[in-house]
């Protein structure tokens, strides 16, 4: 119970963010992909101000085996850069590119009400479960 | 030569919303003991194991209803998007795929993975924002669109 509530607190500030910061609009997100037009660097100073305070964070998390309520830490120990990390992240970014979307401004702009939104965000877990059902014929073979 | 779209550019609700997402990413990581990665979470759903369920739908809940929450003490910002539903299909899709496979979008490499000073994350950041950066190229200025 803890733990859920401890996530919806974090998913609503999450989201509070992206509506303050501007990245729950799309419009935004892709004038600061455009480099070549009129740039909008607004994008680089919502990550400054995010990693600013998460440098801190992790500081702190990395001292502790336990969080603030008990839980166990879970932070990746995974540190290989392979193929499925930089293809996937390729793909991703042109996706992103495509839209201006990348999955929390999208569930953002779907609780907004946004029709496109729930497009995107359906086309979005579509995708993530074609990942799943490559992964267990993979497993499988 | 870059030019700045002065107009555009939102320096402090920029900043301010960014301590926001570094605040919520700091809580949930110091209370839960994990990392805010939008697509991990939510594709964790697809996969359901016991006791891993209630949490995902819970983060889920609190981002999707931001919005209204915030409706509660004033008007939403715009939201634009202009790409067209064949458009959003694709992306979507890209987006999905490319996020699980890579293990992490723009919250769980570019927020939390830099903020541990990821190497593996950076390169995750610096392979999205490349193809980012190229796709808007090609789609506005050799195609036109």
């Amino acid at each position: 119970m803890k733990y859920s509530l401890a996530s919806l607190f974090a998913g609503l500030i999450f989201g509070f963010g992206l509506i303050v910061s501007g990245m729950a609009n799309p419009e935004k997100v892709l004038g600061f992909l455009d480099i070549a037009g009129l740039w909008d660097p607004s994008l680089a100073f919502v990550m400054g101000g995010a990693i600013i305070v998460g440098v801190v964070a992790f500081a702190v998390a990395r001292r502790r085996t336990l969080s603030f309520l008990g839980f166990n830490m879970k932070i990746p120990s995974n540190t290989k850069i392979d193929r499925r990390l930089v293809i996937g992240s390729l793909m991703f970014g042109v996706g992103w590119g495509i839209a201006g979307i990348c999955p929390g401004p999208g569930i953002v702009a779907l609780g907004a009400g946004e029709t496109k939104a729930a497009v995107f965000v359906v086309s979005m877990v579509a995708g993530m479960a074609i990942f799943e059902l490559i992964e267990r014929n993979r497993a499988k073979a | 030569m870059i030019e700045i779209a002065w107009s555009d550019f939102t320096p402090w609700s920029a900043l301010a919303g960014g301590i926001l997402v570094g605040l919520a990413a700091a809580s949930f990581l110091l209370l839960n003991g994990r990392i805010a990665g939008i697509s991990g979470i939510l594709g964790g759903l697809l996969t359901p194991l016991k006791g891993d369920i209630g949490w995902r739908v819970a983060f889920m809940l609190g981002l999707i209803g931001a919005p209204g929450v915030w409706l509660l003490a004033g008007d939403l910002p715009a939201i634009e998007i202009n790409a067209g539903y064949p458009a959003l299909i694709i992306a979507g899709l890209l987006v999905g795929i490319g996020t699980r496979y890579g293990s992490g979008c723009t919250s769980g490499h570019g927020v939390c993975g830099l903020s541990r000073l990821s190497l593996r994350s950076l390169a995750a950041t610096l392979s999205f924002m490349a193809t980012g950066f190229i796709t808007v190229f090609v789609i506005r200025h050799m195609l036109g669109a």
